[in-house]
């Protein structure tokens, strides 16, 4: 247990350092989420009021889509000269893994949104009317639980054939009540109708429960033979 | 064993005849619905079974990792398929029913749209084990069944509390039912349970056999190798 954060961190390191240097994930995504914006606007009047309504769900949807492209990524690169065949057989810890993974791509989607959110404000002209503060804790809580379960379920569908579509397919379905909260607490502080406390709260025991489930089982997925 | 399935395929059959003169001629009519309310009696069931056999599928599925029996994870993949064809029945019942009575087909409602759900994440999980046809499907099948059972509950009260922000038609939840009509329902759930319970049988002996013929093949290609 004690060797769980070094090796935690030195794998996130390695990660964050190939990402910083050929800029495949980030590029990959803001792209595709760029092109989500613009084709999305044109399937409604973006500069309306009642666009407000919709542009919550519009935002996160481009968002996990785009999360798909990194998160299929992320062990690709370990099959590669058998890096994850390497890591079975080492005795080091099979979470400090996955947390390593988990928490790259959440820096990754992360950056996406950072850099994405201008865009949004600039192209469908937003304001929030309830309080924007409280976009943050819903952006870390909502990323974070896309990026835990994406995280696990590419580690399931890289043991698949066609292993790209099957992540969004397992994906989805499981994320379906993170997906609610995440649209539904945006758009409300985008309206200011209600409080978007419930939604916080649900998304607080879902990434609760998720990451819970994802530690106990890690291990026996990395060495599902 | 062998012989005891004609017998209970016969008692089944007999069965569901009984409850289908049960459900259509026995059962007072409904007062405001009229007819098209005996829907009922195969919708309910349905649901019923399919969620007894979604429970199945998670129990099947936690024995399958704490003991790696391969019994349980056959038990897993028989109860996930037949659970799945209940769930469509259920899905395609209602909007039948809901036509006539609430004038429209469906509504994202916190039963239907949490029966929708459920049903998108056991095809996923088949999907899963249509893909990976390896060593590996049983445990990672087990894994996504019970990601798939922690998501049950937070399906459920994400919708409902979705949903209850918006207007929706009413539901007739609540009330009381008929007695004669509550035993009616439960003779065809009876019956359908007997049903799947026969289904499941047949499927779970395929699936015995189907993994006999794969392991003869392994064996097989690996003599001729030698």
């Amino acid at each position: 247990m004690n060797s769980l954060w070094p090796i935690t961190v030195a794998t996130l390191n390695k990660d964050v350092r190939l990402e910083w240097r050929s800029k495949d994930a980030i590029n990959s995504m803001l792209f595709f989420s760029l092109l989500v914006v613009v084709i999305f606007s044109f399937s409604f009047d973006p500069l309306a009021e009642e666009s407000r309504h919709i542009v919550g769900g519009l935002i996160w949807v481009a968002f996990l889509f785009a999360a798909v492209v990194a998160l299929n990524q992320t062990w690709a690169r370990e099959l590669r000269n058998q890096v994850l065949d390497a890591y079975r057989v080492s005795p080091a810890p099979a979470n400090a893994l996955f947390l390593a993974k988990a928490v790259g791509n959440f820096l990754f989607v992360s950056l996406l949104e950072l850099l994405m959110t201008p865009l949004f404000i600039i192209f469908y002209n937003l304001r929030p009317l309830g309080p924007a503060w409280q976009l943050v804790p819903i952006a870390a809580l909502g990323t974070w639980a896309l990026v835990v379960n994406g995280t696990f379920f590419a580690a399931i569908s890289l043991r698949t054939r066609s292993r790209e579509i099957m992540l969004p397919l397992l994906l989805f379905p499981i994320s379906i009540p993170a997906i609610i909260g995440m649209v539904e607490a945006t758009t409300v502080l985008l309206t200011g109708e209600s409080s978007a406390r419930f939604w916080i709260v649900l998304l607080l025991t879902y990434d609760v429960v998720f990451t819970t489930a994802c530690l106990a089982l890690f291990e026996a997925i990395l060495h599902a033979e | 064993m062998k012989r005891l399935f004609p017998i209970l395929a016969v008692l089944t059959a007999l069965l569901l005849v009984f409850a289908l003169y049960q459900a259509l001629v026995v059962a007072p009519t409904e007062r405001t619905m009229g007819d098209v309310q005996r829907i009922f009696y195969y919708h309910v069931p349905s649901a019923w079974t399919a969620f007894l056999l979604f429970l199945v599928n998670l129990v099947a599925s936690v024995v399958y990792l704490v003991k790696r029996n391969p019994i349980a994870d056959a038990l897993a993949v028989v109860s996930a398929e037949v659970g799945v064809v209940f769930c469509t029945v259920v899905l395609v019942t209602g909007p039948i029913w809901a036509r006539p009575v609430w004038g429209i087909w469906w509504t994202w409602d916190i039963r239907l749209t949490s029966t929708l759900v459920l049903w998108l994440i056991y095809v996923s999980y088949l999907m899963l084990r249509r893909f990976s046809d390896s060593a590996q499907t049983p445990v990672l099948a087990a894994a996504l069944a019970i990601f798939g059972a922690l998501d049950v509950p937070l399906v459920y009260f994400s919708i409902w509390y979705f949903r209850t922000q918006h207007p929706q038609p009413v539901i007739g939840g609540g009330g009381s039912i008929d007695p004669r009509m509550l035993r009616v329902l439960m003779i065809n759930w009876m019956a359908f349970l007997c049903f799947a319970f026969l289904m499941c049988w047949s499927r779970y002996r395929l699936e015995t056999l189907h993994r006999e013929v794969e392991e003869a093949e392994a064996l097989e290609t690996l003599l001729d190798v030698r």
